[in-house]
């Protein structure tokens, strides 16, 4: 009964939405604003990735707002899973030698796929938030791999609070330097090579840094005690 | 058929959006609820990228220097769903903690035998 | 090209109901693991290398994991 209802709900939710949805044709250029930032992407923020300039010089305030969404999600996750009651710890079988040599013999290399990810994320696709969730993916590897390492979460804190903090101080010098927040202050350089667009690379190493050590501190949060 | 082949992207992305839908209204257990709302989520997703597609474009990318910059996929739309897929993250483990708190409270993950929230 | 897309959509739309009308918990997780590694395909196809990375490493990798281990601490029967 309760199916047919949410069923009969949705059909006509469904001619609603496409009766609405078949005015937008596919596949034609639609806004007149990634065309600008298209045309003048490269000389005003000196990246060739034109996502890039948009995550982090026009539109530089939202990431700092999404950022912090995160670092709220991760003190919430802890707040709430903190209160409760600690087990007896149970006796884990370590794993075997193939295993936990395997896991070791790939942390450093994802690690450093990671790093190269947001070292270049102003000249080919990849970026902070990326290349932060391949090592927590590094992270996740340990975990489950050989069981009884565990990470520093006093270390994690600071790597975390040190991105954050490199961020925002970023953004007010800008403010002191040129009149408005995030202004890109930096030179620009030649676009194309490792040292071009100004602020772009610092924030994104800073941003790369804070979203290892949140997510990294999610996976570490959820497998206590358990 | 020609008509299946053209918007084949919309049909995808509709139809994971009434999949969650789906969910969310008729199942009762909270895990399975919060995986109607992920798969909810990379159909909205699905949907923003294929409305800022260009037929025949190149990614907003200028790797090489020959590229024709008329002739670029949106880059906005793809900043914003960038930042809609970390953001998503930090609610799903969110609302996983919470689950994990009303398990180890009620006993339950099922939403008709937890009695006391209601008020 | 739009054979192999077209494909790719049913499979994903298929491993989507799947996850709906599984008991399993752990088998409807998966499922929900492939939709985004499909989709993760689709952003590729549509031009955004960017989003396909980022939907890639977080939507098809962390997400599951952190369902798995939730999944593990509660009960696995819906």
């Amino acid at each position: 009964m309760r199916k047919i209802i949410a069923i009969i709900l949705l059909f006509i939710l469904s001619f609603a939405v496409l009766s609405s949805i078949s005015k937008i044709p596919f596949g034609i250029s639609k806004t007149k604003v990634g065309k600008y930032y298209i045309n003048n992407g490269i000389e005003q923020t000196g990246a060739v990735n034109i996502v890039t300039s948009v995550v982090l010089n026009y539109r530089g305030m939202d990431t700092l707002g999404e950022v912090t969404v995160l670092f709220i999600g991760a003190i919430g996750l802890m707040a709430i899973l903190s209160t409760i009651t600690r087990k007896t710890e149970k006796k884990l079988t370590p794993s075997s030698s193939i295993l936990s040599t395997g896991c070791k013999f790939l942390f450093p290399f994802i690690l450093l796929f990671g790093s190269y990810i947001f070292l270049n994320g102003h000249l080919s696709p990849g970026g902070g938030f990326q290349g932060g969730a391949i090592i927590a993916s590094a992270f996740l590897l340990k975990y489950l791999g050989c069981y009884e390492k565990r990470i520093n979460e006093k270390k994690f804190k600071v790597a975390e609070s040190l991105g954050g903090l490199v961020f925002i101080l970023i953004g007010i010098s800008g403010l002191i330097a040129g009149g408005y927040f995030l202004f890109n202050f930096l030179p620009k350089g030649t676009a194309g090579t490792l040292l071009s667009g100004g602020i772009i690379p610092i924030i994104y190493i800073a941003i790369g840094f804070k979203v290892g050590a949140e997510i990294s501190g999610i996976i570490d949060n959820l497998m206590e005690e358990s | 058929m020609n008509f299946l082949f053209n918007n084949i992207y919309y049909i995808g992305s509709f139809g994971l959006i009434f999949i969650g839908l789906f969910i969310l209204m008729t199942k009762h257990n909270l895990i399975k609820m919060i995986i109607g709302l992920n798969i909810m989520d990379t159909g909205i997703n699905l949907l923003f990228i294929t409305i800022g597609y260009v037929r025949k474009a190149t990614a907003p990318i200028f790797s090489k220097p020959d590229l024709n910059p008329q002739n670029m996929v949106d880059p906005v739309v793809q900043a914003l769903i960038l930042t809609a897929i970390v953001i998503g993250l930090a609610v799903l483990a969110m609302a996983l903690s919470l689950s994990i708190r009303i398990y180890q409270f009620y006993g339950t993950l099922d939403i008709r035998k937890i009695k006391e929230q209601k008020w | 090209m739009i054979f192999v897309i077209t494909f790719l959509v049913f499979v994903m739309l298929a491993s989507a109901i799947f996850a709906c009308i599984s008991i399993d918990l752990l088998n409807a997780v998966i499922a929900s693991g492939l939709v985004s590694l499909i989709t993760a395909i689709l952003f590729y196809t549509l031009q955004a290398p960017d989003v396909a990375m980022a939907e890639a490493s977080i939507g098809a990798a962390l997400v599951t994991a952190i369902f798995v281990i939730t999944i593990r601490r509660t009960e696995r029967k819906e």
